[in-house]
C-alpha cells in the first residue's frame, strides 16, 4: 500500500470512530494513539535502527541467540535475618531452580554501620541479612560453590567492602578472584536520588567506585563491577523515559569518572550492567528496554569512542515493579508479576527476579517465593514468549514508542549534560524534584479514579488481615551484637589495627587504589563498621538537602 | 482566623524510601496544613527535637523497613518526656495487620497502610486536632 493510500484509509477510519464515539466515548487518559500504522516508523531504517540481535545498537538485544540459546538468569533477591537463615533461604532456591544469587543486605550493612551500633536499633536482618564481618560471609555462602554460581550483590555505599569480603570468602574455599561471576549495585548516584543509603559525599564515592572498576579489571574480570539501577528511580516514581534517562545519564558520569582517572573506556565499560524495573504497562515496557539498549549502544560509541563491540551493550538485571504491588487481594500481585515477567521477557533481560505476592505486606514466605519463580519458569517453558528473539521488532506501535522512548531520553540526557551532569544534577535536587513530580501526579491519578488500580480504588472487596506472613525473629539483633562481641574478643586485634590504619592513610591520596586495602582489613576480621567508619572520618558524610 | 495545623513529617531510622512520605508531605501541604518535612535517617531524637522546634500539632511517621515497633513507640515516648502530650502522631508505611494494635496502645492514633488516598489522612487529622 503507498503512503497516500495508506493516509487515506487511515483518516477514513479515524472519521468512522469520531462518529461512533459520539454514541460510545473513548476512555479517557489514554497517552497513546488510538492506532499505529507504517506512517508512524517512516523514518525508522530497518537495518540500522532496529537491525539485528547482538549487533550495534541493538535494540533487538545484546545477544545473537538471545533465549534460543539459554533463558535469561532466574535470579531471585533474598535475605533476611541472620547470615545462617539467609544461607538456607539461597540453598533452598538454588534447589528449586533458580540459577542465580541475589543478596539483600539489612540497612545497618547498607549504609556501614555494624549491628551493634545505636544506628542500627530496630534494623538489624529486617530488609536483607546482616553482614557484620568475614565471619558472617563465610556463613552465608556456606556450602555453596563459588566458582560455578554467580552472584548478585545489592551493596552501593559499602560494595567495596563487601566484594571484598566475598573474594576472600572464595579464597579461603580455595576459588580465585578470576573465577568469580557477579554483580555488586555499586551505584551511589542513584542512592543520592531514589535510594537513600549513602555513605560518602559524591567525590570520594566516585573514586571508590573507580578504584572497583580498575581492581576489577585486573583481578576479577568476570565481574559486574557497577549496576547501574533505574529501579529505584522508577519505584520513587519516575516514568518510563525518566528512568532510563536518569540512569543513563549516571552512566556517563560513571564512565566520565573513570577515564578522568585514567582508566581507557574499553578496559572497564564490557563489566558495566544495568538494573531496569518492569512495571505494570507491557509493551511500553517492551519500548523501554529497547530503547534504553540504542540510547547506551550510542553514547559509548559515539560519545566515548569506545571501539569493543561488547563496551557498547547494554546488559540488564530486571526486577518485577514493587511500587505495583497492592497489599490489597494480594493474589491479584501474582497476575501483574506475570504480566511484567512477560514484558522483561519480550524486552529481552539477561536476569530476572520476580516479586512475591505477598511484598506489600512483608518479606515473601518460601511458598510465595517458589510462585514467583514458577512465574518465570512458567513464562519461560510454556508461554512461547521466548521462542523468538524481540518478537515485537517491526509492531508499529512497539516500534514507534521505542523511538519515542528514546527521544524523550536524549531529551532528558541533553538537560542534564546542560546543568553540568548527574552529579550536579542530583546535587541541585533536579533530579529528584522530577522524580516526585511524577510520584505524585501518579497518586492524584489514582485518588481521583483517572488511573484504576484493581482492588484498590475499584473492585475492593471486604478483606480478612492476611495471615501466615514471614515475620523476622526480634533477637536477630541481639544474636549479631553477641557475635560481634566474641568475634572482638578473639581476632588478632593488633593486626586489625594495622590493617584499618593503613587504609586510612591509603584514603588520605587519592592516587591509591583502596581496594588491596579494604580486601587486607577485612582479612583480619575487621567489621564493616570499622571498615566505614575509617572512611567517614576521611571522606567525611553526605548532607543531603530534602527537596519538597 | 483558625490557626494552620503544622505537621512534621518525619522518616525515621535507616529506611530510605521516601516516595510514600514525599507524596503525603505534598498533599497534606495542598489540603492546607503547614508541613515540614525531616529528610531521610532521622533518629527519634532529631524528629523530637525537630517537632518541638518546629511546635507541630501532629508527627507523621514513614517506616517501610519492618523497624516501625521499634522507632514509633520510642518517638511517642520522646514526646512525652519534651512535655509535648497533646501532639497527634500517626504513621503510615509497610505495616502488617497484626502489628496494628501494639502500635495505637503505644500512643499511634492511626496507621495508614498502602493504598490509602491521602484525603484519608488529611480529613483524619482535620477531625483529630483540635
Amino acid at each position: 500500500m503507498s503512503n497516500e493510500t495508506l493516509k487515506t484509509k487511515l483518516a477514513e477510519y479515524n472519521a468512522k470512530v469520531e462518529k461512533s464515539l459520539a454514541k460510545f466515548p473513548e476512555r479517557k487518559n489514554l497517552a497513546h494513539n488510538r492506532i499505529y500504522t507504517q506512517l508512524d516508523v517512516e523514518a525508522l531504517d530497518t537495518v540500522n535502527d532496529i537491525g539485528f540481535p547482538g549487533e550495534y545498537p541493538f535494540t533487538r538485544g545484546v545477544q545473537p541467540t538471545m533465549y534460543r540459546g539459554r533463558f535469561w538468569t532466574m535470579r531471585m533477591y533474598a535475605g533476611f535475618s541472620t547470615a545462617e537463615e539467609s544461607n538456607k533461604r539461597y540453598r533452598y532456591l538454588l534447589e528449586s531452580g533458580g540459577t542465580g544469587l541475589s543478596c539483600a543486605f539489612d540497612l545497618p550493612t547498607q549504609i556501614g554501620y555494624d549491628s551493634d551500633d545505636q544506628m542500627a536499633e530496630g534494623e538489624v536482618g529486617k530488609v536483607g541479612v546482616a553482614i557484620d564481618s568475614l565471619a558472617d560471609m563465610e556463613i552465608l555462602f556456606d556450602s555453596i560453590d563459588l566458582s560455578k554460581v554467580s552472584t548478585s550483590m545489592t551493596i552501593n555505599a559499602p560494595a567495596s567492602v563487601l566484594l571484598a569480603m566475598y573474594i576472600a570468602v572464595a579464597e579461603k574455599n580455595g576459588v580465585s578472584a578470576d573465577k568469580l561471576r557477579g554483580t555488586i549495585q555499586n551505584d551511589i548516584l542513584k542512592e543520592y536520588a531514589a535510594r537513600g543509603t549513602y555513605i560518602f559525599p559524591p567525590k570520594p564515592s566516585m573514586r571508590l567506585i573507580t578504584n572497583i572498576f580498575e581492581y576489577c579489571s585486573t583481578n576479577v574480570p568476570q565481574w559486574n563491577t557497577i549496576s547501574i539501577s533505574g529501579y529505584h528511580i522508577r519505584e520513587a516514581g519516575s516514568t518510563a523515559s525518566q528512568e532510563i534517562a536518569f540512569t543513563i545519564a549516571d552512566g556517563i558520569a560513571y564512565v566520565d569518572a573513570a577515564i578522568k582517572a585514567g582508566l581507557n573506556v574499553d578496559d572497564f565499560a564490557g563489566r558495566l550492567s544495568f538494573f531496569w524495573n518492569a512495571h505494570n504497562n507491557v509493551l511500553e515496557e517492551v519500548a523501554k528496554f529497547r530503547a534504553s539498549r540504542r540510547v547506551w549502544a550510542k553514547v559509548m560509541k559515539e560519545r566515548f569512542g569506545a571501539q569493543k563491540p561488547k563496551s557498547w551493550m547494554l546488559r540488564v538485571h530486571t526486577q518485577t515493579a514493587g511500587s505495583m504491588l497492592t497489599a490489597q487481594q494480594p493474589e491479584n500481585n501474582i497476575v501483574r508479576v506475570a504480566l511484567q515477567t512477560a514484558a522483561a521477557v519480550m524486552g529481552g533481560t539477561q536476569s530476572l527476579h520476580t516479586n512475591s505476592k505477598d511484598e506489600a505486606l512483608a518479606l515473601p514466605t518460601e511458598d510465595s517465593v517458589r510462585v514467583a519463580l514458577r512465574t518465570q519458569q512458567i513464562v519461560a517453558y510454556e508461554s512461547g514468549l521466548a521462542d523468538v528473539v524481540d518478537p515485537l521488532g517491526g509492531s508499529y506501535y512497539v516500534e514507534a514508542l521505542t523511538n519515542q522512548i528514546e527521544q524523550e531520553a536524549w531529551d532528558y540526557i541533553k538537560k542534564i549534560d546542560d546543568i553540568g551532569g548527574a552529579v550536579v544534577a542530583i546535587e541541585q535536587g533536579y533530579i529528584q524534584k522530577e522524580i516526585q513530580d511524577s510520584a505524585y501526579k501518579w497518586q492524584m491519578e489514582v485518588e481521583k479514579g483517572d488511573r484504576i488500580i484493581v482492588g484498590v480504588n475499584k473492585f475492593q472487596i471486604e478483606e480478612k488481615p492476611v495471615e501466615g506472613l514471614l515475620r523476622v525473629d526480634a533477637s536477630v539483633g541481639e544474636l549479631q551484637k553477641k557475635k560481634l562481641a566474641d568475634l572482638r574478643a578473639k581476632r588478632d586485634n593488633a593486626a586489625v589495627t594495622k590493617a584499618l590504619g593503613d587504609l586510612r592513610k591509603a584514603c588520605q591520596d587519592d592516587n591509591v587504589n583502596l581496594m588491596p586495602f579494604i580486601l587486607d582489613a577485612v582479612k583480619t576480621y575487621a567489621t564493616l563498621g570499622e571498615i566505614c567508619g575509617v572512611m567517614r572520618e576521611v571522606f567525611g558524610e553526605y548532607q543531603p538537602h530534602a527537596t519538597l | 482566623m483558625e490557626k494552620t495545623i503544622r505537621v512534621l513529617v518525619a522518616k525515621p531510622g535507616l529506611d530510605g524510601h521516601d516516595r510514600g512520605a514525599k507524596v503525603v508531605a505534598r498533599a497534606l501541604r495542598d489540603a492546607g496544613f503547614e508541613v515540614i518535612y525531616t529528610g531521610l535517617r532521622q533518629t527519634p531524637e532529631q524528629i523530637t527535637q525537630a517537632a518541638l522546634q518546629e511546635d507541630v500539632q501532629v508527627v507523621a511517621l514513614s517506616v517501610l523497613s519492618g523497624a516501625h515497633n521499634t522507632l514509633f513507640p520510642r518517638i511517642v515516648e520522646l514526646l512525652k518526656n519534651e512535655g509535648m502530650n497533646d501532639v497527634l502522631v500517626i504513621g503510615g508505611g509497610v505495616i502488617p495487620d497484626a502489628d496494628i494494635p501494639g502500635l495505637k496502645a503505644a500512643g499511634i492514633a492511626e496507621v495508614f497502610t498502602p493504598g490509602t488516598p491521602t484525603s484519608n489522612i488529611s480529613d483524619f487529622i482535620k477531625a483529630s486536632v483540635k
